[in-house]
C-alpha cells in the first residue's frame, strides 16, 4: 500500500510537482503519463526517497518518508530512466552488491540474486561484464537490481525507452508479472503501453494531475460527442436521406461504405436513428460505439489551456 | 536480531570492497602505484647513496609531500564517477545512510593507500640488510604517513562530492591540499593572532615529528580531526543533494 499525500516539489520558483495525492495497493500498476517536463521523473524520485518533497509526504507499507526514510527505501525498488549500472562489474556481482545494499540477509542473498537473474532472463549472461552487454540486457540488469530484495513498490522510469520491439514486448510481460504481487508505478510517454500495462493512469502536465482513473474510464468520463460507426443495407443516397431526417445527427460516409455518426454530447439519438432507418426500409447491419482512445484523452487534456480537463475528477 | 545489528557494517564493507575492486579493474590504482613506487624508490636510492647513512627521514618527508599529489588522483572518481554514470540514484534510493556511503568509499580508498605504504615497507627492510636503521622511528613515520594520507584522501573525497567532472574534482582536491601545505608560509606573513591559527592548520609540520620517530598525540588529533571534518562535510554535501 503506497500513499502519496499532498506532495509538492519546487525548484526555486519553478514548480516540479504541485499537490499530488494518490494511493495504490498491491496488484496495482499505476502509469504516469505526461509530456516532457510534466513532473513524472520528479514524482518518481520522491517516491523512492531520491528527492525530498518541499511539502507533503509519502508512505510505503506504513513507513513515512520523513519519519523513517531508511525503512521506506527498503520497500522500494527503482529503475531510473538511465539504469544505474557499474559497467566494470559482472552481472551477478552487481546484483549481489545491490542486494547487500538493500539489506538482503547474507543467508538469503545467493538465492535472491539467482531468482532475480532467472526472472529477468539473465542467468546465461550472469558472469559477463555489464559494460559488454546490449542495451536491452542492460535494462534487464537494471530491473533485476530493482527487484532483488522483493520490494513492495517497484518504480520504473520510462522502462521501455530505447529498446527494440521484441525487447519491449518481453519487458512488458515481465512488468505485468511483477505487478501481480506488488505495486508498480511507471512513467511513460507511450500511450498504448500505458493503456495495456496499467490499471490506473495519472495524467500530469505542468506538475499537476489533470486526470486519474482507469484508462477505459478516463475516455468514458470525458465530456464530448458520442461517436458511432454504422453500416446499413441500401443505396447510399437513400441512407443519406434517412440519416438527414434524424435531428442533431452528423453523418459522414466512409470510403469502405460505412458511416461515421456523431451525436452531440449528452444526446441519445440511437432510438431516433432506428426508427428513421426502419421507416425508410434500410436494415441496420452494424452500430459500433467509438470510444475515445487514451491518446484522444491525453491530447484533449494536455492541450487545453489551463487544465481543460476540469470535467474529469482527479480522485480515483 | 544479532545478524541485523551487523547489516550497517555489512553495507559499509560492501561499498568499500566495490571501491577497492573498481580501483584495480581500472588502470588508476596501478598507474598511481607505479608512479608512487618509482618516485619514492628513486628518492630512497639517491638519499641513501649520497649520504651513506641508514636514515629513513628524507624518504619519509618526501613521501609525505608526494601523498598530497597522489591522494587526489585516487579520490577524484569516488563520487564524480557515480554522478556521471547515474549510479548515485542507486546509492540514494537504497536503505543506506550517507554516512555509510562516505565511510565505505573512504575505507576503499584508504585500503589502496595502505597497500602502497606496505609496499614502501621494503625500504626500511632493505636498509636493515646492510645497517641498523631506527625501525621504531620508521614505524612512527609510517603511522604518520597513514594519518596524513587519510586526511588527504578525505579532502579529495570531499572535492569529488562537489562535481560530476573528475578533472574539476582533481583540481579542487589538489588545490585544497596545497592550501593546507602553504598555510605555514601564510601564517609567517600574517600579523597578530590569526598567524598562529593559520600556522596550526599547515599540514606537513604535523607530520615532521612522526618522521623523527616522535608520537605526539596533538598531531594525531590534528590529522584525525581533519579527516573526520572532511568526511563530515562530504556526508553533508551528499545529503544536501536530496533537498535541491
Amino acid at each position: 500500500m503506497i500513499e502519496v499525500v499532498a506532495v509538492s516539489k519546487f525548484y526555486g520558483d519553478r514548480v516540479g510537482v504541485r499537490d499530488l495525492t494518490f494511493t495504490a495497493g498491491r496488484g496495482d500498476v499505476v502509469g504516469l503519463l505526461g509530456p516532457n517536463g510534466a513532473g513524472k521523473t520528479t514524482t518518481l524520485r520522491m517516491l523512492t526517497g531520491y528527492l525530498m518533497p518541499s511539502r507533503g509526504t509519502v508512505r510505503i507499507a506504513g513507513a513515512d518518508l520523513w519519519e523513517a526514510p531508511l525503512a521506506l527505501r527498503r520497500q522500494v525498488g527503482y529503475l531510473p530512466d538511465r539504469p544505474p549500472l557499474y559497467r566494470d562489474m559482472s552481472v551477478r556481482g552487481y546484483v549481489a552488491y545491490t542486494a547487500t545494499l538493500r539489506g538482503v540477509a547474507r543467508a538469503e542473498r545467493r538465492e535472491r540474486v539467482a531468482a532475480a537473474l532467472a526472472l529477468c532472463g539473465l542467468s546465461a549472461v550472469a558472469e559477463r561484464l555489464i559494460g559488454h552487454l546490449s542495451r536491452g540486457y542492460q535494462q534487464r540488469v537494471g530491473l533485476a537490481q530493482a527487484i532483488v530484495h522483493d520490494p513492495a513498490l517497484l518504480v520504473l522510469d520510462e522502462p521501455t525507452a530505447g529498446l527494440d520491439p521484441r525487447q519491449i514486448h518481453e519487458l512488458r510481460e515481465l512488468i505485468r508479472r511483477l505487478g501481480q504481487e506488488r505495486t508498480v508505478v511507471l512513467s511513460s510517454h507511450i500511450l498504448p503501453e500505458v493503456s495495456t500495462l496499467c490499471n490506473r493512469v495519472l495524467i500530469l502536465d505542468g506538475g499537476r494531475v489533470l486526470a486519474a482513473d482507469a484508462p477505459e474510464r478516463l475516455a468514458r468520463s470525458l465530456p464530448g460527442a458520442a461517436r458511432y460507426r454504422a453500416r446499413m443495407a441500401g443505396e447510399p443516397a437513400a441512407v443519406a436521406a434517412a440519416l438527414g431526417a434524424v435531428a442533431g445527427l452528423a453523418a459522414e460516409a466512409q470510403a469502405d461504405g460505412a458511416w461515421l455518426l456523431e451525436a452531440p454530447a449528452g444526446a441519445e439519438l440511437r432510438p431516433a436513428l432506428f426508427y428513421a432507418l426502419a421507416a425508410a426500409g434500410l436494415p441496420l447491419l452494424e452500430l459500433t460505439p467509438l470510444r475515445l482512445s487514451l491518446e484522444d484523452v491525453f491530447l484533449r487534456l494536455t492541450t487545453a489551456e489551463g487544465g481543460g480537463g476540469a470535467g474529469v475528477a482527479a480522485g480515483g | 536480531m544479532a545478524a541485523r545489528g551487523w547489516r550497517p557494517v555489512a553495507k559499509v564493507w560492501a561499498i568499500a570492497r566495490r571501491e577497492w575492486g573498481a580501483y584495480f579493474l581500472s588502470p588508476v590504482a596501478w598507474v598511481v602505484l607505479g608512479v608512487f613506487l618509482l618516485l619514492t624508490g628513486c628518492y630512497f636510492a639517491a638519499s641513501v647513496l649520497s649520504t651513506s647513512q641508514a636514515d629513513l627521514r628524507p624518504v619519509l618527508g618526501f613521501t609525505a609531500a608526494l601523498l598530497l599529489f597522489i591522494a587526489p588522483a585516487l579520490t577524484t572518481r569516488l563520487w564524480s564517477e557515480e554522478l556521471r554514470q547515474g549510479t548515485d540514484e542507486l546509492l540514494y534510493t537504497a536503505p543506506v545512510s550517507t554516512a555509510q556511503v562516505v565511510l565505505g568509499k573512504f575505507l576503499g580508498a584508504l585500503a589502496v593507500l595502505v597497500l602502497y605504504l606496505l609496499l614502501t615497507g621494503v625500504y626500511p627492510l632493505l636498509l636493515r640488510a646492510f645497517a641498523r636503521p631506527d625501525l621504531r622511528a620508521a614505524a612512527a613515520g609510517f603511522l604518520g604517513l597513514l594519518l596524513l594520507g587519510a586526511a588527504a584522501l578525505a579532502a579529495g573525497l570531499f572535492a569529488s562530492s562537489l562535481t560530476e567532472s573528475q578533472v574539476v574534482a582533481g583540481v579542487v582536491g589538489f588545490g585544497l591540499l596545497l592550501l593546507f601545505w602553504i598555510a605555514g608560509w601564510l601564517g609567517d606573513v600574517l600579523p597578530g593572532w590569526p598567524a598562529g591559527a593559520v600556522r596550526y592548520l599547515a599540514l606537513l609540520p604535523h607530520f615532521d615529528d612522526f618522521g623523527k620517530g616522535v608520537l605526539d598525540t596533538s598531531h594525531v588529533i590534528y590529522l584525525v580531526s581533519l579527516t573526520g571534518g572532511f568526511l563530515f562535510l562530504t556526508a553533508r554535501r551528499l545529503e544536501a543533494a536530496r533537498w535541491r
